[in-house]
């Protein structure tokens, strides 16, 4: 562990949630959640957690951002409020 | 996410590219027990490969590799290996999951049984993922009333 690059990366982490939470449009915040992910998986394969990090990458990057994009695509683009 | 839409570049490459992505889910379930991995992951990438055929071509085409019906006997089925071999090592005279028993099936010593015993649990869980992935993605992207 390298707490340089802890920091760095929980800076990115950080700032991937608040800007998905922030973003009024839907498409642009799941495609931020996926960064997200990306991030959480980098910072966990970093702190030596190997499955954790495999598990994270396969399922919250790739396969929820596509749920999240179908369910997008089969409603609505623009939040409500 | 019905309607066909035709570009060669994107057809060609997810054409040589899902081969590998399987090979590489296949890698990761075989190995689990002893690496990085397992049947959970392995599986999520198996039915990220299928999602990648149906993002690639169009709904059709990935029904007419793996349907709706056939993906959920998949998923029953991988349930069914799972309790069958907590099951057998319960009437072998052990616990449940207790897969050192599995010796006095298998022609190998009990440390290689314990082994190939989570060998077969993590084909189970790895076939059971898949098939809900793929499952749950058709649910949603097909239209209400066709969907089997």
């Amino acid at each position: 562990m390298i707490w340089q690059i802890d920091l760095i990366l929980l800076a990115f982490v950080l700032v991937c949630a608040l800007a998905s939470l922030m973003v009024k449009d839907l498409l642009s915040s799941a495609v931020i959640f996926g960064a997200y992910s990306f991030f959480m998986c980098i910072l966990w394969a970093e702190m030596g957690a190997v499955d954790v990090a495999f598990t994270e990458a396969a399922v919250g990057a790739g396969v929820s951002t596509i749920f999240f994009i179908v369910a997008i695509v089969k409603t609505t683009r623009r939040t409500k409020d | 996410m019905t309607s066909r839409f035709d570009d060669v570049i994107i057809q060609t490459v997810c054409r040589i590219l899902i081969p590998f992505i399987q090979i590489f889910g296949l890698y990761v379930i075989a190995h689990g027990h002893s690496s990085p991995g397992g049947g959970f992951q392995g599986g999520v990438i198996l039915g990220a490969s299928f999602i990648l055929l149906c993002l690639s071509y169009d709904i059709k085409e990935m029904k007419r590799r793996l349907s709706r019906k056939r993906a959920i006997l998949f998923s029953a089925l991988g349930v069914i290996i799972y309790a069958g071999i907590g099951l057998l090592c319960l009437l072998l005279d052990g616990n449940y999951l207790d897969y050192g028993r599995l010796h006095r099936i298998l022609p190998v010593d009990p440390v290689r049984a314990r082994s190939m015993g989570i060998l077969g649990i993590e084909i189970g869980v790895g076939m059971t993922v898949m098939a809900v992935m793929v499952t749950i993605f058709i649910d949603l992207a097909s239209e209400e009333e066709k969907r089997n």
